[in-house]
C-alpha cells in the first residue's frame, strides 16, 4: 500500500491553489452561516462536477502542450443527443452522446497530429462547427427529458452523497492515477515538456496526443449527459463559455499553458476554488456580475503569485 | 602591426583596463566564487578556463552586472564600479557575448545590432539613415559577408554570431567577454571569429575569452587564468606554458587521450548503410559498423553527418538506399520502430533533443524504456529507482537526488543521463552525435572512457564529431564526409591530420589552418 504522502506527492508539489481553497473555505465558513453544512458542501461538488469532469481531461491535453476549445460545444451536442434520442432508446441515446464526444475528440486529435496546425485553431474551428451541428440537429429547440429515470439520476444520492459528486471524485481519482502512474501519463508530460526529445526517445507523439483529445472529448460528453440529466432538459446553447471556465480552473490549478507541467490534484483545487467562490458569494448575496469580476481578478492574481513563488532561484546553483 | 601570428603571443605590457579584486559570491548553501582576482589589459586576449561549475560563468555575470558580488571590487579604467544590472555595465563599456544567441530572427541585421537603442529623430521616429550608416561602420570593422538589411533568420550560425558581436560593438566597449564563442562554429568558420577578435585587440579592446578548447586558447590568448571549484588557481603567460600545465591547474591532474585503450575485438557487421541518399541533403552514403567497433564520422557542420544519423534512426525518409541492422534490411519509418529494434541516438543538442529539462533525473532516464519498468501500462516506482540507481552509480552521475530536475545539472551529467537512458534500452547500435559538445574536460574524458568500454562490451558505436582529437582518440575507423558525400575512410590508428582535414574540406583544397 502506498502511504498518503507518497500518494499525493505526484509530480508537482502541493499547489498554492490548495492554500487558497482552504483560505476561501475558512473565510466563507465565518462569513455565512449557511456555508459550512454537509448539504452545501455536496451542493458545491454537484455544481462543480460538470466543469470539473471536463477539467480532468483538459489537464491531460494541456500538459501535453495542446488546448481544446471545443469542449463546451461537445457538451452541448452530447446533451442534446442524450435527451433527443430518448424516444428511440434510453441506452442508445446515452451511448450515442458519449460516442459523439469520443469521435469529435479523436477528430480534433487526428487533425492536430496529421496537419500540425495549432490545437488552438483546430479546436476553435471545431467549437464553431459543432455548435452549428447542434442547431442543425435541434432546429433551435430545447429538448425535455421524458424518461423519469434519466431525469432523476442527476439529482439522486447514494446515502446522503449526491451521485454526481461521487462520479466526479471517482473520475478524478482514476485520472490522477493514470497521469502519475501510467506510461501514457509520463509520456504526456514528456511530449508537452519537449516534443523533440520525446521523438528522439521513440515516443509516438501523435498517438498520445490523440488519446488525450479523446479523453477530454469523452469527459465533455459525459458532463453533457450528466448536466442534461440534472436539468431534465437540453438547450442548444448549453455549454457556452464552458471552455473558458474549464481552462480557468486548470490554469488556477497550476498546469502550464506551454505544457509539460501540471497535476490533477492542482486541477481539483482550481475547480473547487471556483465552485466555493461562486457558492460562497452567492450565499453572501453578492450580485452575480461582481462574482465574475472577482473571479477574473483572482485568476490573474493567483498566476502572479505563482510566478513570484516559482521564480528561478534554484537555477543559479549548478551541481 | 599586422595580424599577429600565434607563436608571438607575448604578454602585453600595459596597466590593466579592468581589475576584479577579491570577488566572493555566495548563493544559498554554496560559495560560487571565493576571493577571486582577475584583470584584463587593453589589447590583450585573456583566456579564462575551468571545468563546468568552476565559477567562470558566475564570475562573468558578476563582471557584467547580472550578479552582485558579496565581497570584492570591480575597477574599470581606474574607477571602482558597482554594476547594478547588465545595462549599467554595458554603458560603462563591459559587454558579454552570450553562449546562447539572443537575436530576433525576423528583423534585419541593423535592427538587431541597435535593438533597444535605435537612433531617433524628432517625434520619436526611427532615423533609418543614421541606423544604416552606423551599422555599416560596425560591419566594416567585422569584415563579414552580409549587409545591414539582411534578415538575421537567413544567416548561418557563424554570421549570427558576428551580428551578436556587432551588437557589442555598438556600445564602443572597453572589455568584451566571449563565452564559448566557437561552441557552434565549424573549424572552417572559426578563423573569421579569430580575425574579429584580433582586430578588436588592435583597437585596444580588452578581451576575456572563455572556452574549453585548448587549441583555440593557445592560438588566441596572451594570458590564461584558471578557476577551480570557485577558487582562483593562477594566471600564466600563454607563451610560457603548455596544455599539460593548464590541465593540471584545471583539474589537479594531467590528462592525455589514451589511444591504446581503444577496442580491438570486432564481430560481424551490426550496421550496414548501403547507398543511402536523402534528396538535396546527402547522397550515396555507404559504410558499416561492426559489433565492438567504434566508427567515427568526421566532417564540418552541414556536411550531412547528423542527417545520416537521423535517417538511420527513422526521422528522415531516404530517397534511395537501405539501412541494414544485424543482417536485416530495416529502413525505419519512425523513431519508435528504430528504438524497438535496438538503435539508440544520443542527439547533437542535449537540451533541445535529448532531455525533458523540466523532468527529474529518474524520469528522463527511463523515458525511452517505460515498458521495461511498467506492467499493463502502470509504472512501478521501485523498478524505476532500480534503473536509475544502476546507471547513476555505473556512470558516476553527480546529482543530490533523483528528484533533481535535469535542467539544473551540468552538461557532463546531463549527457550521462542521456547515455544512461539509451543503455537501458539495451541497444545493438549506439549513435552518438557530438557526445562531448560544451562539456568540461573532466567529464569529457569520463564519457570517452565510457564509450570505449561500451564498445569493448560488444556495442556497435557510431560517433559523430567535429573535434579532431575526439575522433582520433576514439575511432577504430574514421569516415570523412564533405558536402553530403563520404569522401574517404581511414584507419583510426594510422591517419595523418592533414589527410583528414583535406578529406572533410573537399579533396583538392589545401587546408589553411596552421
Amino acid at each position: 500500500m502506498t502511504s498518503m504522502k507518497g500518494f499525493f506527492r505526484g509530480r508537482a508539489k502541493i499547489q498554492p491553489i490548495w492554500v487558497f481553497v482552504i483560505a476561501l473555505f475558512i473565510f466563507f465558513s465565518v462569513m455565512s452561516e449557511y456555508f459550512l453544512s454537509f448539504g452545501n458542501i455536496s451542493n458545491i461538488l454537484v455544481q462543480t462536477s460538470t466543469i470539473g469532469l471536463i477539467a480532468l481531461g483538459m489537464t491531460f491535453v494541456m500538459i501535453n502542450g495542446n488546448i481544446d476549445l471545443s469542449v463546451g460545444a461537445i457538451l452541448g451536442l452530447s446533451a442534446s443527443l442524450a435527451v433527443g434520442l430518448q424516444a428511440i432508446s434510453m441506452t442508445l441515446a446515452i451511448l450515442a452522446a458519449l460516442v459523439s464526444g469520443i469521435l469529435l475528440g479523436a477528430l480534433n486529435g487526428f487533425v492536430v497530429w496529421k496537419t500540425g496546425v495549432n490545437a488552438f485553431i483546430v479546436t476553435l474551428g471545431a467549437m464553431l462547427g459543432v455548435r452549428g451541428l447542434i442547431f442543425l440537429y435541434t432546429g433551435e429547440q430545447s429538448f425535455f427529458a421524458m424518461n423519469f429515470a434519466f431525469a432523476d439520476f442527476g439529482t439522486s444520492t447514494i446515502g446522503p452523497v449526491p451521485v454526481l459528486a461521487i462520479i466526479f471524485l471517482i473520475c478524478a481519482l482514476i485520472m490522477h492515477l493514470v497521469l502519475t502512474r501510467t506510461s501514457h501519463g509520463r509520456n504526456t508530460f514528456a511530449v508537452g515538456g519537449n516534443p523533440e526529445a520525446s521523438i528522439d526517445a521513440g515516443i509516438r507523439l501523435g498517438r498520445h496526443m490523440m488519446i488525450n483529445f479523446i479523453i477530454v472529448g469523452f469527459f465533455a460528453a459525459l458532463a453533457g449527459v450528466l448536466l442534461a440529466s440534472q436539468m431534465g432538459a437540453a438547450t442548444p446553447n448549453l455549454g457556452r463559455d464552458y471552455e473558458l471556465w474549464v481552462i480557468t480552473a486548470v490554469v488556477l490549478g497550476g498546469t502550464k499553458l506551454t505544457g509539460g507541467y501540471g497535476s490533477i490534484v492542482g486541477t481539483l483545487g482550481g475547480v473547487l476554488a471556483i465552485g466555493i467562490l461562486r457558492n460562497g458569494m452567492n450565499l453572501m448575496q453578492v450580485p452575480a456580475f461582481y462574482v465574475l469580476v472577482i473571479l477574473g481578478a483572482i485568476l490573474i492574481s493567483v498566476l502572479i503569485i505563482d510566478k513570484k513563488l516559482n521564480a528561478p532561484s534554484a537555477k543559479e546553483v549548478r551541481i | 602591426m599586422n595580424a599577429s601570428s600565434p607563436q608571438s603571443r607575448q604578454p602585453i605590457d600595459a596597466a590593466p583596463i579592468l581589475e576584479l579584486k577579491g570577488i566572493t559570491k555566495r548563493f544559498p548553501g554554496v560559495v560560487a566564487l571565493n576571493n577571486v582576482d582577475f584583470d584584463v589589459r587593453p589589447g590583450e586576449v585573456h583566456a579564462l578556463l575551468g571545468e563546468n561549475g568552476a565559477g567562470k560563468s558566475t564570475l562573468m555575470k558578476v563582471l557584467a552586472g547580472k550578479h552582485q558580488a558579496n565581497e570584492g571590487k570591480i575597477i574599470l579604467g581606474g574607477q571602482e564600479m558597482a554594476f547594478e544590472n547588465p545595462k549599467h555595465a554595458k554603458r560603462a563599456g563591459v559587454v558579454l557575448i552570450h553562449q546562447e544567441q539572443s537575436l530576433v530572427s525576423e528583423m534585419t541585421v541593423a535592427e538587431n545590432i541597435f535593438l533597444g537603442s535605435l537612433p531617433r529623430k524628432s517625434f520619436n521616429r526611427v532615423d533609418w539613415r543614421k541606423l544604416r550608416e552606423d551599422t555599416n561602420k560596425i560591419l566594416e570593422r567585422l569584415k563579414c559577408g552580409f549587409q545591414h538589411d539582411d534578415l538575421v533568420g537567413s544567416l548561418s550560425i557563424a554570421k549570427k554570431q558576428m551580428v551578436e558581436i556587432g551588437r557589442a560593438l555598438a556600445f564602443t566597449p572597453q572589455v568584451v567577454v566571449f563565452d564559448e564563442p566557437t561552441a557552434s562554429l565549424t573549424d572552417h568558420e572559426k578563423p573569421v571569429l579569430y580575425d574579429v577578435i584580433n582586430s578588436l585587440c588592435e583597437q585596444g579592446v580588452g578581451i576575456v575569452y572563455i572556452s574549453h578548447r585548448m587549441d583555440e586558447i593557445f592560438h588566441l590568448s596572451h594570458r590564461i587564468s584558471v578557476l577551480r571549484d570557485g577558487e582562483y588557481t593562477g594566471t600564466v603567460n600563454t607563451a610560457d606554458t603548455n596544455e599539460d600545465e593548464i590541465t593540471r591547474m584545471m583539474i589537479g591532474r594531467s590528462l592525455t587521450l589514451d589511444h591504446a585503450s581503444k577496442p580491438t575485438d570486432f564481430g560481424d557487421n551490426m550496421l550496414e548503410v548501403r547507398h543511402l541518399s536523402v534528396k538535396r541533403v546527402f547522397e550515396d552514403v555507404s559504410f558499416n559498423v561492426r559489433k565492438g567497433e567504434i566508427v567515427g564520422m568526421y566532417g564540418l557542420v552541414g556536411a550531412g553527418r547528423s542527417e545520416v544519423a537521423e535517417t538511420i534512426f527513422g526521422l528522415r525518409k531516404p530517397s534511395a538506399g537501405d539501412v541494414v541492422l544485424d543482417g536485416e534490411v530495416v529502413n525505419f519509418r519512425n523513431s519508435h520502430d528504430a528504438v524497438m529494434s535496438g538503435v539508440a541516438l544520443v542527439p547533437e543538442d542535449r537540451k533541445d533533443q535529448g532531455l525533458i529539462l523540466g523532468m527529474n533525473c529518474r524520469d528522463n532516464m527511463t523515458l525511452a524504456s517505460l515498458s521495461s519498468v511498467s506492467s499493463l501500462g502502470f509504472m512501478t516506482s521501485a523498478k524505476e529507482r532500480e534503473v536509475y540507481d544502476k546507471y547513476h552509480q555505473a556512470m558516476k552521475i553527480k546529482t543530490p537526488s533523483w528528484r533533481q530536475k535535469v535542467g539544473n545539472l551540468s552538461g557532463g551529467n546531463q549527457q550521462k543521463i542521456v547515455i544512461g537512458k539509451w543503455l537501458h534500452t539495451q541497444p545493438k547500435l549506439l549513435i552518438l552525435d557530438e557526445p562531448t559538445r560544451g562539456i568540461d574536460v573532466g567529464s569529457k574524458s569520463e564519457i570517452h572512457t565510457l564509450v570505449k568500454d561500451l564498445a569493448k562490451s560488444g556495442y556497435a558505436v557510431l560517433v559523430i564529431s567535429s573535434e579532431m582529437p575526439e575522433v582520433l582518440g576514439l575511432s577504430n575507423r574514421i569516415i570523412a564526409m564533405y558536402d553530403g558525400r563520404v569522401t574517404a575512410e581511414f584507419d583510426g590508428d594510422n591517419v595523418s591530420e592533414d589527410a583528414l582535414v583535406q578529406a572533410i574540406t573537399g579533396m583538392g583544397k589545401q587546408a589553411q589552418a596552421s
